[in-house]
């Protein structure tokens, strides 16, 4: 067992070609994720945040975007170098992802087991009636209501977080070892992405998946992250572990952006933590 | 407090919606269920709530821009709900109201100068020569400038969005403006410049504001007092401090609780 | 409330930019549609000015010469099955091919707004039903509608273009109608209610622009086909009757003498009418794109 991090990302730049010139996204990014570990990335929007996580799975569309450089080392093996196959088998079974809104994520055609089990059989070699067992576990890891009965159901007929849940279930059903999370909870009320962040956090202590966040927002990073590296421009103006970087930012930006972040007063009485 | 100070008085207000299914076996949603609360002149009245809960229904109904099924409000004495269309309409130019910025808050083929113009121009604000000059100098109390009226709606960015359409709700020069989650779609930087110019613009024009958010802390911020609903009923409502002090409903509660703070636990 | 007594520099900042002319600027950039759009025009000249280029009498024929081949001297392409110019017929012929694809088109356009507009706005069950009676029109595939409408009618010029229209109307009135449930919902329909406008107001001066545009891409498409659909009736019979120079009819004659062996009398005005469709085609195309705000302007300020 090394001590080699999981995910390890060096000098990656990621360009749009545009009738414009050319848009660097992604612009000479460093980070690393140890195995088990949680690291938020955090931005505004146009801060490459996202686009990195695309590049990682490497999965832009080849139409005007192109990773320039840089090398994404993952269980020691650069992902920029593989062929199209080998991410395909990659992609789902090693590094998950999950998106934000998963009403376009999900085919709205197809009932939820189902889907869950063509992904399930994609990956692993097991039969049909294994791998609808294998999806009921998942939808039970992600603890939604009645699971038995929901694989039944079609996406447009949970709600925006139970959708969310199976999101991730399908991400997590072939035992990842990393999952990027794009913004997952942004579309969602807040009773709900605190449910969402607290079974993401939960599935890291049990399954051991580290997780990749890319958000905007600090406070989902203070509650589950572990690291944090904060983007602007595409670039990473400061990184370090989170307690480090909420209460004592060193680059101006991260300042300016942490300041800027409406909190409730402290005077207000919270019942519980 | 006199009569004088209440400037909307909201009573029993009811919406439902109702699907004919067929052969009459039809459903209905209750929207919204007898929400009662009044607004004071000068204030910022906040309504909190998440996905579902009315609050946006709520908003509407406010101005009749959407018909409630039942109940009554009253605007500055006035009772809404019973005016013939022309009389609504005179009304419409002292309560506005500024949409969240999901893209279609501004015609995409039409300027944005032209857009914010038409309230001045249908209710006859200025003499036609004027409004030019009055649209220009609206744009440049946003934070906007002049030879940005000519621009189309996607030349902007979401946070100038927001702006053009504040200055589009001022430009009927109302008394009370709905806001439906101002700042919900913004960078969390630009946030804090949108929430500080409404305040000023409020304090500068004496304006009753109506506050939409999930967000506590934007409500906590801006708002004096607020209700909070939970699927088409007000839970709760108090001045904001002893809302969020010492809540009494569950709901609130919970939406206190959900607030995810950027300060490790 | 201070008063505003700003500089002139100030509100003439403020130029007019009507979507007529970014449209116009947009459109002159896409080379595909300038040219597409040379092509209609240059056919349209010749059309218009047949009886000064048209070198013989298109309806005259010399049965010595029938179907003599393209390159004979003084026939540039050749002649028909009754000795007539073919070229000659080509120029004529666009009149009527044109007009019966244009003439159509846009009066069909017209009532399809006008119905679209108000089921889309009203919406609710007078919407559906008025669709719902242009749904029957669906159930028959066009081509067959049409044909069943140019037999009652009766053949001729004028009755071709009422069948294609009347059986162009349903369709065009489906994008309108769509085109405006969508606008309806839209913010900024609720902003200019809020502003005090009248529903007549916002149906002409918010919706309109917004609806036309799908129409206008939809109609420059549908002259393509419908050139091909007046070819087709009058090459069954049932629309423009010979001896008129129309090019379907042309390509129905010389479906006949295909058989003796002469391929040129039909292949001729086929490919006439397959350019002049392709020609409408990627001008609707390049109108489709011309209109959208986004690519009139740069995006961000």
């Amino acid at each position: 067992m090394t001590n080699e991090p999981l995910l390890k990302v060096t000098g990656l730049r990621t360009h749009f070609s545009s009738e414009h010139g050319t848009v660097k996204a992604v612009d000479g990014v460093d980070f690393q994720i140890e195995r088990g570990g949680i690291l938020g990335v955090v931005g505004e929007s146009g801060s490459g945040k996202s686009v990195t996580g695309l590049s990682i799975l490497r999965l832009l569309g080849s139409r005007n975007a192109t990773i320039a450089g840089g090398q994404i080392l993952f269980h020691g093996e650069d992902l920029l170098t593989k062929s199209d196959r080998e991410m395909r088998e990659i992609r789902g079974k090693q590094i998950s992802m999950v998106f934000q809104n998963a009403m376009t994520a999900l085919d709205p055609f197809f009932r939820v087991g189902d889907q869950l089990v063509e992904v399930i059989r994609l990956h692993q070699r097991v039969g049909k009636r294994e791998a609808k067992l294998k999806a009921l576990e998942a939808m039970e890891l992600v603890r939604i209501p009645e699971a038995s009965r929901r694989l039944s159901s079609y996406p447009h007929q949970l709600s925006g977080g139970q959708r969310q849940r199976v999101m991730i279930a399908l991400a997590l059903s072939c035992g990842p070892d990393l999952l990027i999370a794009d913004e997952p909870t942004t579309a969602l009320d807040a009773t709900v992405q605190k449910q969402i962040i607290d079974l993401l956090a939960e599935v890291n202590r049990e399954l051991g998946t580290a997780i990749l966040m890319i958000t905007h927002d600090f406070g989902v990073v203070a509650r589950l992250c572990r690291t944090v590296a904060v983007m602007y421009q595409g670039k990473i103006v400061e990184s370090g572990d989170v307690a480090t970087v909420l209460e004592k930012p060193e680059d101006p930006y991260t300042q300016k952006l942490l300041g800027s972040v409406l909190r409730l007063r402290s005077e207000v009485r919270r019942v519980s933590a | 407090m006199s009569a004088r100070d209440v400037l909307v008085d909201v009573q029993d207000l009811r919406k439902v919606y109702r699907t004919p299914g067929t052969f009459g076996k039809g459903t209905e949603f209750v929207a919204v269920h007898g929400a009662s609360f009044q607004v004071n002149r000068g204030e910022t009245f906040g309504l909190i709530g998440e996905s579902g809960s009315g609050k946006t229904t709520i908003g509407r109904m406010l101005l009749r821009l959407l018909e409630p099924t039942s109940g009554y409000i009253e605007f500055d004495g006035y009772e809404v709900l019973t005016l013939t269309r022309p009389r609504l309409r005179a009304l419409r130019r002292r309560m506005q109201i500024v949409f969240q910025d999901s893209g279609s808050a501004f015609n995409p083929r039409l300027s944005v100068g032209e857009q914010v113009a038409y309230p001045m121009r249908k209710f006859g604000l200025y003499p036609k020569g004027e409004v030019k000059a009055r649209v220009i100098e609206l744009l440049e109390k946003v934070g906007l400038q002049a030879e940005q009226a000519q621009r189309y709606p996607h030349e902007f960015s979401g946070g100038q969005r927001q702006r053009l359409g504040i200055a589009r709700a001022l430009a009927a020069q109302p008394d009370l403006v709905v806001l439906d989650e101002p700042t919900s779609a913004l960078d969390v930087s630009v946030q804090g410049q949108i929430l500080a110019l409404l305040r000023e613009i409020q304090a500068e024009r004496g304006l009753t504001l109506v506050l939409i958010s999930h967000n506590l802390a934007v409500i906590q911020h801006m708002c004096d007092r607020a209700a909070v609903l939970h699927q088409g009923e007000i839970v709760e409502q108090a001045p904001v401090d002893e809302l969020f002090g010492s809540p009494r409903s569950e709901v609130t509660r919970e939406l206190l609780d959900a607030v995810l703070e950027p300060v490790l636990p | 409330m201070t008063s505003a007594t700003l500089t002139k520099p100030a509100t003439t900042a403020w130029r007019r930019r009507s979507q007529f002319r970014l449209a116009t600027r947009a459109l002159a950039r896409d080379k595909v549609a300038v040219g597409a759009l040379v092509v209609l025009i240059l056919v349209v000249l010749v059309a218009v000015f047949a009886p000064l280029i048209s070198p013989y009498d298109p309806l005259v024929g010399d049965p010595t010469m029938r179907l003599l081949p393209p390159g004979t001297p003084g026939h540039l392409l050749g002649l028909d099955g009754q000795g007539r110019d073919i070229l000659s017929r080509l120029i004529w012929g666009g009149r009527y091919s044109l007009s019966v694809a244009i003439v159509p088109v846009l009066c069909a356009g017209v009532v399809a707004l006008v119905l679209g507009m108000i089921a889309g706005y009203s919406g609710g069950r007078w919407g559906e039903l008025v669709m719902r009676v242009l749904d029957v029109v669906f159930a028959f595939p066009i081509v067959l509608f049409a044909i069943a409408i140019a037999a009652v009618l009766g053949p001729g010029l004028v009755n071709s273009m009422l069948a294609i229209g009347i059986t162009l109307v349903p369709y065009m009135a489906r994008v309108v109608y769509t085109a405006t449930v969508q606008e309806s919902g839209k913010d900024y329909v609720e902003a200019a209610r809020a502003a005090g406008l009248t529903e007549v107001e916002i149906l002409g001066k918010q919706l309109l622009p917004n609806v036309l545009s799908p129409l206008v891409v939809y109609a420059t498409t549908l002259a393509g086909l419908v050139i091909v659909l007046a070819a087709g009736l009058s090459f069954l019979g049932v629309g423009i009757t010979p001896p008129v120079p129309d090019w379907g009819v042309m390509t129905s004659d010389g479906r006949q003498v295909l058989l003796e062996g002469y391929a040129h009398v039909a292949t001729i005005p086929g490919l006439m009418i397959f350019i002049v469709a392709i020609a409408f085609n990627l001008l609707g195309d390049g109108i489709r794109d011309a209109l959208d705000p986004h690519k009139q302007t740069g995006s961000r300020n």
